[in-house]
C-alpha cells in the first residue's frame, strides 16, 4: 500500500471547460490531490493519473481534438501512458485520445446532428481495469452525456479486434441494462460509450462521470470511476 | 453629407444638432460615431424618460442600471451580476450567428464587471411553427392562416436560434439553465431572441468601466477588427424590417466562442492580479461606444489611434474601424507600469493585446489615423443623445370590459380533449427538445435544471442558492400593457418563490414596435408603469436592462413583450421544491382564489382565436397584496419542509398545472375543483386602485363554468402538494398568512382524474406524457 495523496494532473487546453468540475469533484475524495497542467507545460509534475477534461480544446472548428493532439503536453501524456500511467479522457478528452491514436476509433457527429445533454444509462462491460474495479459486470449506472460529436466508430477489422480483446468498458443501454438501438443517444457503433487501450491504462468515455459525484447535483454514480483509479494507485 | 446622415439613420434635426455641437460640419468619422451613439439602440432616445419610473435602489443593490450589468449582494462577500439583452434583428436576418453573438455579447457584459458567468437563460418568440387547429373562430373569422412558407421559415429560425444559443454557451462552459419560448403570429416577421447571463463575483473583485488616470494606456484585447457588423446598432437594431431584410445580412456579426472563452479567462486573471483600472466590452457600436462611455463615465478624455488596431482587412477606413462590431473584443485601461504583465497574460492565452490609445484630461474622444486627427468629439455629448417623448395614443384594440363568456360557449367536446390539445400546444408542451441541446450542467451548480418553474443553482462556497427564470407574456400584454407588465414581474417572482427562493432583483428586456407611433409609445409607458408597481410591491428593483424597439415587419408590430429576468436567493440550497408530485397519498392544494378567465388564455387562443390565434378581452389585474402574501407563504412552507411540490398555474390554467405536476412526478392524482371559492378579479375594473375594492364586492363562491375553471387563466394561483401528516401544520400556516387555500384531492394512481361542476376528465399520465413530450418534435415535422 502506497502512502501519500494520489496526484491527478488535469490538462487544461485553452478551450477546456470541464477542468474546474474535475478539480472540484476530485477535491471531495480525501486521498486525491488534483492540480492543473497547462497545455504548454513541458512536464506532468509528478502525476499519478492524468485527466483530459471535456470542452472544446482549441475551439474544435476543424475536428474535435484534432489540434489538441499536437500540443506540447500531449507528448508528455503519450510517454506517461506508454509507461503504464493512468489516463482518463472524458468527452473532448476522449476525442483527443482517439486523434492522438492512443485509443482506437474516431468520434463523428451525433446521429441527428444535434448537441445532446441528458442523463444516460450505461452498462458496465469490464471491471478488471484501473477505472472500473469498484463496479460490477453488467451493472447499470447513470452518467450524463453532453456532446455534439460522440458517435464512436472504427473500421470493420478493427471492430472485431476491439471486441475480441474486450476493450469496450461501457455501452449505452436502457434502465434495465438492455443494449438497444433506442438507448443509443448518438449512433455509436455497438453502443460504445467508453473504450480502453490494450494495456488497460487508458480509458476514453463520452459520458461525464465528474457530473455525477454529488447527490445535490444529480447523483453519485460517477464516483466509482475516480475511486477505482485512486484504489489502483494506492494499491499499486 | 446630407444623404450620408440619413443612410446612417439620423434625422435632419439630429444632424443639425451635431453640426451645432461641433461648430462645423462633422467629419466622416464624427458622423459615423454620432450616428451610432445617438441610435435608439445605444442612446435609448425614446425610452430614457420612461425608464426613470423603475425602482433601481434597494438594500442589496450594489450597481443599478448604467453599467455593463447590474450587481446585487447575496451575502458571504459575494454578489450576483446579471443582465438580459436582445439580439432580435440580427437573429431574424441570420438566426444561428444572430443568436450566438447575442449570447456572446451578454456574457462579455457580465465578465466586464469582473464576474465569472455561472449560467445563461433565454427568452424566445417566433411565429407559429404549425398551423393552428381549424376551429370556428369568434370575432376573427376574416383571418387567413399563415402561409406554409411562413411556417417553414419559423421552424428554420427556431431550430437555428436554439442551435446558435447552444453552440456559443456550450463552448463557453456556461450552462443554459432556464428560459421560455412562445409561438405567436405577430412574431413571424420579427422573432425575439433575448439572452440573459448571470455571474458570480467577490465584492473586492468588482470592476467598472470608468476610465481614469491621465496617461494610462487604452488597450484592446481579443479578436482582430473586421468589417462585420458595421451599422449593426443603427441600421439593423434601430429600424423596422422591410423588403431589404436580406441586404442587411452583412450587418450581422459572426461569433467565435473559443476566442471568447480565452478572453474570459484572460480578463478574470488580469482582474485577479489587479492589473486593470477599468474594463468594458465592445458590443453595439464597437470601439466607439466603449471608448466614449469609458471616457464620459470617468470625466476624462481618450485619444484613439485607429491605425494601431489589429485588422482582419488591411484597407479598412478609420470610420469603419471605429464602428465595426467584430465580436470577442474588450477595451481596458492599464497603468503603464502594468503593461508588460498584461501583455504576458494575453500572450499566454494567445490573445492580441494592443495599446490603441491613452487617457487624457480633455474630456474629448479624439480619433487619429497615422498621426492625423480625423475626429474630435465631446465624450459627454456622445453619451447624451436627444430624447423624444411621443404623444401616447391608446391602441384601438384595447377594451375596458372582459369577454362575455356567453358569447364564447364551451366547445362541444370532452374536457379531456381540451387538456390533450393544450398539452400538445407548442406554447405549453415540454421544452426538452430545446434544453437537451444546451449544456445545462457544466460548472456543477445546477440543483434544479430546465423544465422547472425556475432554475436553482448552488453557491459552492456558501451552500446558498440562486434561483433564476425569465418570464413574459406578449399576448396578455397586448390586451392590457399595464396589467401585462405587472403580471410578467409577478409571475417571474412567483416562479422563483415556487422553488423556495426570495426574489431580490430583476433585469428586463422591453421588446416593442416602432416608438414613433402613438399606440406603441402608449404600450411602452403602460408596461413600464405596471412593471414598476409590481417591482415596488415585491421589493425587486431593476438593476439592469435593455430596450429593443422597431420590432416590426411590413408595419406589423410584435406583441408588446416585456421579458423579466428574475433573481431569487435562499440560504440553504438543499431545502428546495420542485414541480412534480412525489408520493401516493400526498394531498394536493390550490393556493389563491383568483377566478380563471378566458381572456388572453392559451385556451382562448387555440379554441376561439381563429387561424391566427388572436387574443381577445381584457386580462385580470394582479392583486399585489395577495401576490406578496402567497409568495411569502410558499417560501415559508418550503423552508419548513412542508411542501412536496409547487407549481405556478400559468398557460393552460389549473388543469394544465396539475397535469404538469403529474407528468414531472410520473404519477396520477384524483382531484376536484368544486370546492374552490373563486373570487372574480378586477378584469372589468378600469384602474388598478379598484382591485382591492372589487375583490371585496365579489367575495364569495361563484359558479364557474367547468371549462373555465379547468383551462381559464388567472394570476396568483399555485398548485402544491404536502404529506398527509402535515395537514394541520400546513393549513395553520395558510391561515396565518391569510392566503386562500383549497384541498383539491390526493396524489396517486396512473391517471389524472379531475371533476368540476358535474363535468370531468380522466386521462392516463402515460398518454399525456406522450403528447407533451412529442409535441415540439411533431410541430417541427420530425
Amino acid at each position: 500500500m502506497r502512502a501519500g495523496p494520489v496526484r491527478f494532473g488535469i490538462v487544461v487546453f485553452p478551450g477546456s471547460n470541464c477542468e474546474y468540475d474535475a478539480c472540484h469533484v476530485l477535491s471531495t475524495f480525501p486521498e486525491a490531490e488534483p492540480y492543473y497542467l497547462w497545455h504548454k507545460d513541458p512536464d506532468l509534475r509528478g502525476a499519478d493519473c492524468i485527466i483530459l477534461p471535456g470542452g472544446f480544446s482549441y475551439g474544435d472548428y476543424l475536428r474535435t481534438g484534432a489540434i489538441a493532439r499536437f500540443s506540447p503536453i500531449m507528448q508528455e501524456v503519450t510517454a506517461f501512458a506508454a509507461g503504464g500511467g493512468l489516463v482518463l479522457g472524458i468527452c473532448n478528452g476522449f476525442q483527443t485520445l482517439t486523434e492522438a491514436h492512443l485509443l482506437h476509433g474516431a468520434l463523428r457527429r451525433n446521429r441527428g446532428l444535434r448537441f445532446i445533454c441528458h442523463p444516460q444509462y450505461l452498462r458496465v462491460e469490464r471491471t478488471d481495469t484501473p477505472f472500473t474495479s469498484r463496479l460490477r459486470v453488467g451493472q447499470v449506472i447513470q452518467i450524463p452525456v453532453n456532446h455534439n460529436e460522440g458517435n464512436w466508430t472504427a473500421g470493420a477489422d478493427r471492430l472485431q479486434e476491439i471486441e475480441e480483446q474486450g476493450l469496450v468498458a461501457f455501452r449505452y443501454c436502457d434502465a434495465e441494462g438492455n443494449v438497444t438501438e433506442a438507448a443509443n443517444p448518438n449512433g455509436a457503433t455497438d453502443n460504445v460509450a467508453g473504450i480502453l487501450n490494450e494495456g488497460n491504462n487508458i480509458l476514453g468515455m463520452m459520458p461525464h462521470p465528474e457530473r455525477v459525484c454529488e447527490d445535490l447535483t444529480g447523483g453519485t454514480d460517477g464516483r466509482a470511476v475516480f475511486q477505482s483509479m485512486i484504489d489502483r494507485v494506492l494499491e499499486g | 453629407m446630407s444623404e450620408l446622415y440619413e443612410q446612417l439613420g439620423l434625422t435632419r434635426r439630429e444632424y443639425e444638432k451635431i453640426c451645432s455641437i461641433q461648430g462645423r460640419e462633422p467629419t466622416h468619422v464624427e458622423l459615423a460615431v454620432f450616428s451610432l451613439m445617438w441610435s435608439e439602440h445605444c442612446g435609448y432616445k425614446h425610452s430614457k424618460p420612461l425608464l426613470k419610473r423603475f425602482p433601481t435602489k434597494g438594500e442589496h443593490v450594489l450597481q443599478g442600471p448604467g453599467e455593463n450589468a447590474g450587481i446585487v449582494d447575496i451575502g458571504g462577500g459575494l454578489a450576483v451580476v446579471m443582465k438580459i439583452e436582445s439580439h432580435n434583428h440580427p437573429s431574424a436576418v441570420e438566426p444561428y450567428q444572430g443568436a450566438a453573438t447575442g449570447v456572446g455579447g451578454i456574457i462579455r457584459d457580465i465578465f466586464a464587471m469582473g464576474a465569472r458567468p455561472i449560467c445563461g437563460l433565454d427568452s424566445l418568440r417566433f411565429g407559429e411553427i404549425e398551423p393552428l387547429p381549424a376551429r370556428p373562430a369568434r370575432g376573427a373569422a376574416a383571418d387567413t392562416p399563415p402561409s406554409e412558407a411562413t411556417i417553414n421559415r419559423q421552424r428554420y429560425l427556431f431550430e437555428q436560434v436554439v442551435a446558435g444559443i447552444g453552440g456559443y454557451g456550450n463552448c463557453m462552459g456556461i450552462p443554459t439553465v432556464a428560459g421560455e419560448v412562445y409561438f405567436e403570429d405577430p412574431y413571424a416577421g420579427n422573432c425575439l431572441v433575448n439572452a440573459m447571463t448571470v455571474g458570480l463575483v467577490r465584492h473586492d473583485q468588482i470592476i467598472r468601466s470608468k476610465a481614469a488616470g491621465v496617461g494610462n494606456h487604452v488597450v484592446l484585447i481579443g479578436s482582430k477588427t473586421g468589417r462585420d457588423g458595421i451599422g449593426g446598432a443603427s441600421v439593423l437594431a434601430s429600424q423596422v424590417f422591410d423588403e431589404t431584410l436580406e441586404e442587411k445580412r452583412p450587418s450581422v456579426q459572426v461569433g467565435d466562442p473559443f476566442t471568447e472563452k480565452k478572453l474570459l479567462e484572460a480578463c478574470l486573471e488580469l482582474l485577479r492580479r489587479g492589473l486593470l483600472v477599468a474594463l468594458q466590452d465592445l458590443g453595439a457600436a464597437g470601439i466607439t461606444s466603449s471608448s466614449s462611455e469609458m471616457a464620459a463615465k470617468g470625466g476624462v478624455g481618450i485619444d484613439l489611434h485607429t491605425d494601431r488596431v489589429p485588422l482582419r482587412e488591411a484597407d479598412m477606413e478609420p470610420w469603419e474601424i471605429m464602428i465595426s462590431e467584430s465580436q470577442e473584443r474588450m477595451l481596458c485601461i492599464v497603468a503603464p507600469e502594468n503593461w508588460e504583465a498584461v501583455k504576458a497574460v494575453c500572450d499566454r492565452w494567445d490573445l492580441d493585446a494592443t495599446i490603441v490609445g491613452k487617457v487624457t484630461d480633455t474630456r474629448r474622444l479624439r480619433v487619429f489615423y497615422h498621426g492625423e486627427m480625423v475626429g474630435d468629439m465631446d465624450a459627454e455629448a456622445l453619451a447624451e443623445p436627444p430624447t423624444y417623448e411621443v404623444p401616447q395614443e391608446r391602441p384601438a384594440h384595447e377594451v375596458d370590459e372582459p369577454l362575455d363568456p356567453e358569447a364564447y360557449p364551451a366547445p362541444d367536446v370532452a374536457p379531456g380533449e381540451i387538456l390533450t390539445d393544450l398539452l400538445g400546444s407548442p406554447n405549453i408542451a415540454s421544452r426538452r427538445w430545446i434544453w437537451e441541446q444546451y449544456d445545462h450542467q457544466v460548472q456543477l451548480n445546477t440543483v434544479i435544471g430546465p423544465g422547472g418553474d425556475a432554475a436553482l443553482l448552488r453557491v459552492k462556497r456558501t451552500g446558498a442558492g440562486i434561483a433564476v427564470c425569465t418570464d413574459g407574456n406578449g399576448r396578455q400584454t397586448f390586451l392590457d400593457p399595464y396589467r401585462g407588465g405587472k403580471a410578467a414581474v409577478c409571475e417571474a417572482a412567483r416562479n422563483v418563490s415556487c422553488v423556495g427562493a426570495k426574489p431580490i432583483a430583476i433585469t428586463n428586456c422591453l421588446n416593442f414596435g416602432n416608438p414613433d407611433n402613438g399606440p406603441i409609445a402608449y404600450q411602452l409607458a403602460h408596461v413600464i408603469e405596471g412593471m414598476a408597481q409590481a417591482c415596488e410591491a415585491l421589493g425587486t428593483p431593476v438593476i439592469s436592462g435593455n430596450v429593443s424597439l422597431y420590432n416590426e415587419s411590413f408595419e406589423q408590430p410584435i406583441y408588446p413583450t416585456p421579458v423579466v429576468g428574475m433573481l431569487g436567493v435562499m440560504d440553504d440550497v438543499s431545502v428546495n421544491c420542485t414541480v412534480g408530485f412525489k408520493r401516493e397519498g400526498d394531498l394536493v392544494y390550490l393556493l389563491g382564489d383568483a377566478m380563471p378567465v378566458l381572456d388572453g388564455s392559451e385556451y382562448q387562443k387555440r379554441w376561439f382565436g381563429g387561424p391566427r390565434g388572436r387574443p381577445a378581452g381584457r386580462i385580470p389585474d394582479v392583486d399585489l397584496e395577495a401576490e406578496v402574501a402567497l409568495q411569502s407563504l410558499l417560501r415559508e412552507a418550503i423552508a419548513a419542509r412542508l411542501l412536496r411540490s409547487a407549481h405556478d398555474c400559468s398557460d393552460g390554467g389549473p388543469a394544465v398545472a396539475v397535469a404538469e405536476s403529474c407528468l414531472a412526478g410520473k404519477i396520477g392524482a384524483v382531484l376536484t375543483l368544486d370546492e374552490v371559492p373563486w373570487v372574480a378579479g378586477s378584469a372589468g375594473c378600469a384602474a388598478a386602485a379598484g382591485a382591492a375594492e372589487t375583490r371585496a364586492r365579489a367575495a364569495g363562491p361563484l359558479a364557474l363554468r367547468p371549462d373555465l375553471a379547468l383551462f381559464g387563466e388567472a394570476p396568483t394561483l399555485v398548485v402544491v402538494s404536502i404529506a398527509a401528516a402535515d395537514i394541520d401544520a400546513f393549513e395553520d400556516l395558510c391561515e396565518a398568512a391569510g392566503v386562500p387555500y383549497t384541498r383539491l384531492g390526493t396524489v396517486g394512481g396512473a391517471d389524472l382524474v379531475m371533476t368540476v361542476g358535474g363535468a370531468g376528465l380522466r386521462a392516463s399520465v402515460a398518454a399525456l406524457d406522450e403528447v407533451y413530450e412529442s409535441a415540439l418534435r411533431r410541430a417541427l415535422g420530425e
